[in-house]
């Protein structure tokens, strides 16, 4: 950073551009720019498992609704919440780091952290109930409990455990995806608390928000897809 | 920097917006709609997710086109893969 700082000819070069740039906002735009590339790379990622759950859905719909039917609701809608708080500090604490706000910023920072901690303590706390239910594709697999709420329809365990393994696949993924944003946001605490960002240079924070949102997005579409659709539908 | 300051009122509404939202689309799964309980899930999810990527992304106020252009083109291979697909396997004669 230094070195390039004094090779610039303009006096007002800023530290943080980088010497293949021309200047601070070509340098942001670059970085944008290839955050959404990545990001759409990360909606064909995602978009694969979703077309698996989809198809077979539609080939075993009572096992996949009756399974849908045995997640907790309400454990997903608090969730729903929890990620929502957290984008809305994320959005806010980009704009503290445009305006150069440092404490805002750190403060909107640990909200995130804290929000994000608390959506995977409460996936953790489902995904126990699905442990401690046997619901979880293995050896000691068994779904003897959601058979007798459903005595009329003859349920396949083996199309059943394609349910459970696609539901831990599925928030298994949007939670790795949680735990890497977490550790992201925790860079992005340390830089703001040394005061990198101001109106010149909050790249960083903008293009984490980006990753961040775009988790919120996946579980938008999750939350739907294996909790609330099938609710109705009794086979 | 030209960048657009975006008031962080429109930021509460968005918020509030998502929140009323997941209220209502967790509310309609306990009504019985028989196939569009699925087809307003989805519209109410993609409603929330057109929400944050307008505002949270910032892209209703990018002015690069470059950006918008990879949003649209990432958009078109999920719906080749996903159409096409659940075209084949909807209409298959067995399942």
């Amino acid at each position: 950073m230094a070195e390039t700082s004094a090779l610039a000819t303009q006096e007002h070069e800023h530290s943080d551009l980088q010497h293949h740039f021309a200047d601070m906002e070509q340098q942001k735009e670059a970085s944008t720019l290839g955050m959404w590339v990545f990001l759409g790379t990360e909606i064909m990622f995602f978009g694969g498992m979703f077309l698996a759950y989809l198809v077979y859905r539609l080939k075993y719909y009572n096992e996949f609704a009756t399974g849908s039917q045995s997640i907790d609701i309400w454990l997903g809608t608090i969730n729903t919440i929890v990620l929502i708080c957290s984008s809305l500090t994320v959005a806010l604490g980009v704009k503290a780091a445009q305006r150069g706000k440092r404490k805002l910023l750190i403060v909107l920072i640990i909200l995130t952290l804290i929000f994000g901690l608390a959506f995977l303590g409460i996936k953790g706390i489902e995904w126990y109930q699905k442990y401690q239910e046997h619901h979880v594709p293995g050896i000691s697999f068994n779904i003897s409990d959601i058979q007798a709420a459903h005595p009329h329809t003859p349920l396949n365990p083996g199309h059943a455990q394609l349910y459970f393994s696609l539901y831990f696949a599925l928030t298994g993924l949007h939670a790795l995806h949680m735990i890497i944003g977490i550790g992201i946001f925790l860079a992005l605490l340390w830089m703001a608390w040394k005061g990198r960002f101001g109106p010149d240079y909050y790249t960083p924070m903008e293009i984490g928000g980006l990753y961040w949102h775009f988790v919120d997005i996946v579980w938008i579409y999750l939350f739907p897809l294996l909790y609330l659709i099938d609710r109705k539908h009794i086979p | 920097m030209s960048e657009h300051i975006i008031p962080s009122k429109i930021y509460y509404m968005i918020w509030v917006t998502l929140m009323i939202f997941t209220v209502i689309t967790a509310a309609v799964a306990f009504v019985d709609l028989g196939p569009f309980n699925t087809v307003v899930a989805l519209i109410i999810a993609t409603f929330k997710a057109t929400l944050v990527v307008l505002f949270f992304m910032h892209v209703k106020y990018t002015s690069e086109k470059m950006t918008k252009t990879v949003i649209m083109a990432a958009i078109f291979w999920l719906g080749l893969l996903l159409i096409l697909s659940l075209a084949d396997f909807a209409t298959r004669a067995t399942g």
